[in-house]
């Protein structure tokens, strides 16, 4: 029987020349990561654990960046004691403020993840990897910190649903719109266990940066990875990152997949997720049936959409526009070298100049941390990817998760609005 | 330990592990101080009426959104000896393990169960028993290295006790 694309990538991990959706392996990763928040429950387990220290201090990425720089004197703890374990270990990949970025967007960028690679995080947003052809999945802390000290992990094989996508997306249509799109489809637990396969011609029209926000919200769909085929401008993304070999990997044609959808990228229209599910998602032209969504605050940003094709689309609804009045706009690029071109091609400038605010990278606002939280009864519209109870701020607060350009042209009208209308 | 009895906290589908711990929280990593705020975004009575040993019960995608490990952790801390659920998100399922909390896959209990209802699970047989309302459902058995996960309070002490 013929493997999926990730089957193939386990298997070979595994040191098998055959598995099947359902079995229990034990495969070799390639990168074990983690960030502030998990690392210090992964670190407490490891350091119970009888081992004399990790398995290769090249292959664990550890990043700071959900409550950095510190919100808070525990968070600021928590990043001390991240800091000395690094230190300790010798871990080659530390990413300290000043070289950070949010970790799905700073390890490709770094070249640390590539096609092929095996890789658990302790974090759920780790399977945006696959935008490059890499098996990645979130794991916690446990997780992680038995990959840390052994380099290896055990999975069940998954099954795989595949996606066909077809056609070219139209001007203000983008990568967050398809997996909207596919979440609203299929719903929240639609892919649950299974991994959510990209395949088709389609994909041809989309940016690496629209592959890395598909990919990463796979997990809001359940799945356990996202998987793009590696084609020339994957390989080209992965020539000017990285130094790492990488390996092809290519579904067999009598693979065995679940389920099979087929888009058509053409028809898409910007979609939004209204609160308080990723999967309860709306179009535009059914919003414009609706009365007006007043919102309180933007957000453009996070390991989903703080890439620079992010910040390009959003300035350029931005530039000659401002905010609207009462509007909170805040912008975090995702990494400090997407901050440094954004501000090299002025797009930075643009931001200020509309009313809008820059941060530097962090996970913040997304999960309710801090740089943003939202009071009793407030809307944000926001390019993040979880909307919800509470997930900002206020139980009572209400999250509409959007593509740049929607989120953008939301900031200058002050209610859910697509730049088609500005 | 092979059993778990108590009473039930009855939840939907899709408890998020935002609801179970939200992030605001996450400054912490002590089982106990997350405890204080288990559940606190989609029940805040649920500390206040939590007893050791009693049961969480719910429809499908349990534990779904992040990865944090907090969210067993601080269930498990608050007293709670079992969650039983039409589904469970993975990374939730693998945590709840990992951390020794008792968890079962089980439809037919997730509808015939509801809020106050005294239940008994059998880790060893899967049979879960709705005391108050006289009727049995079988889930999945536990099987023996997952009680001994559960008995170690874990993964990592059950890989040192298996290993010395």
């Amino acid at each position: 029987m013929g493997m999926t694309m990730t089957q193939k990538i386990l298997a070979a991990a595994a040191g098998l020349d055959q598995v099947e959706a359902g079995q229990l392996i034990e495969a070799k990763l390639d990168l074990v990561l983690g960030n502030d928040i998990t690392s210090p429950v992964a670190i407490k387990e490891m350091d119970k654990m009888k081992v004399e220290g990790v398995f290769d201090k090249d292959k664990i990425a550890l990043v700071p960046d959900h409550f950095v720089p510190n919100k808070d004197i525990k968070s600021a703890e928590h990043c001390k004691c991240v800091r000395e374990f690094a230190k300790r270990n010798e871990i080659t990949n530390y990413f300290e403020v000043g070289e950070m970025g949010i970790e799905h967007a700073l390890l490709p960028e770094k070249g640390l993840t590539v096609a092929g690679d095996v890789i658990i995080g302790a974090d759920s947003h780790t399977c945006t990897y696959g935008a490059l052809g890499a098996f990645s999945t979130g794991v916690g802390s446990t997780d992680m910190a038995a990959g840390m000290a052994t380099g290896k992990a055990w999975f069940k094989v998954p099954s795989a649903i595949k996606f066909i996508l077809t056609g070219k997306p139209s001007k203000w249509v983008s990568g967050k719109d398809v997996i909207l799109h596919i979440i609203g489809m299929i719903g929240v637990d639609g892919a649950l266990y299974k991994s959510m396969e990209f395949v088709g011609d389609g994909i041809a029209n989309l940016t690496m940066d629209d592959r890395f926000t598909i990919a990463n919200m796979a997990i809001e769909a359940g799945g356990k990875n996202g998987i793009f085929p590696v084609d020339d401008l994957a390989i080209a993304y992965m020539k000017e990152h990285s130094t790492k070999s990488y390996q092809i990997y290519e579904a067999d044609a009598d693979a065995v997949y679940d389920a099979e959808y087929t888009i058509d990228l053409s028809k898409l229209e910007p979609t939004v997720a209204f609160p308080h599910l990723p999967e309860n998602t709306h179009t535009l032209s059914e919003i414009r049936k609706m009365d007006d969504i007043q919102i309180d605050q933007v957000v453009i940003g996070s390991c989903t959409n703080g890439r620079l094709d992010d910040l390009r689309t959003a300035a350029e609804v931005l530039k000659g526009r401002h905010v609207a009045k009462g509007m909170r706009c805040i912008v975090i690029p995702a990494t400090q070298a997407i901050y440094m071109q954004a501000m090299e091609e002025g797009l930075l400038k643009t931001f200020i100049e509309a009313g809008a605010i820059v941060s530097t990278p962090t996970c913040g606002p997304c999960l309710g941390g801090y740089m943003g939280i939202l009071a009793e009864g407030e809307r944000c519209v926001s390019t993040t990817n979880r909307n919800f109870v509470g997930r900002m701020g206020h139980v009572q607060s209400e999250i509409y998760l959007a593509s740049p350009a929607v989120a953008a042209a939301s900031a200058v009208t002050g209610k859910i609005s697509c730049p088609c209308e500005l | 330990m092979n059993n778990a009895k108590g009473t039930v906290f009855k939840y939907g589908d899709n408890v998020d592990t935002d609801v179970i711990i939200p992030a605001r929280y996450l400054n912490s990593s002590d089982p106990a101080e997350l405890a204080t705020h288990c559940m606190e975004d989609i029940d805040k009575d649920f500390i206040k009426n939590v007893k050791k040993g009693d049961i969480i019960v719910a429809d499908k995608n349990f534990g779904c959104g992040s990865s944090r490990e907090h969210a067993p952790i601080a269930i498990k801390a608050a007293g709670v000896s079992c969650v039983i659920a039409e589904t469970f998100a993975r990374i939730f399922y693998r945590n709840a393990i990992n951390i020794g909390l008792p968890i079962i896959e089980c439809p037919e209990a997730s509808k015939g169960i509801e809020a106050g209802d005294e239940v008994e699970v059998n880790f060893d047989t899967g049979v879960i028993t709705n005391v108050t309302k006289g009727t049995s459902f079988k889930g999945q058995a536990f099987p023996e290295f997952m009680q001994k996960i559960i008995a170690a309070e874990g993964l990592v002490n059950y890989i040192n006790n298996s290993n010395s």
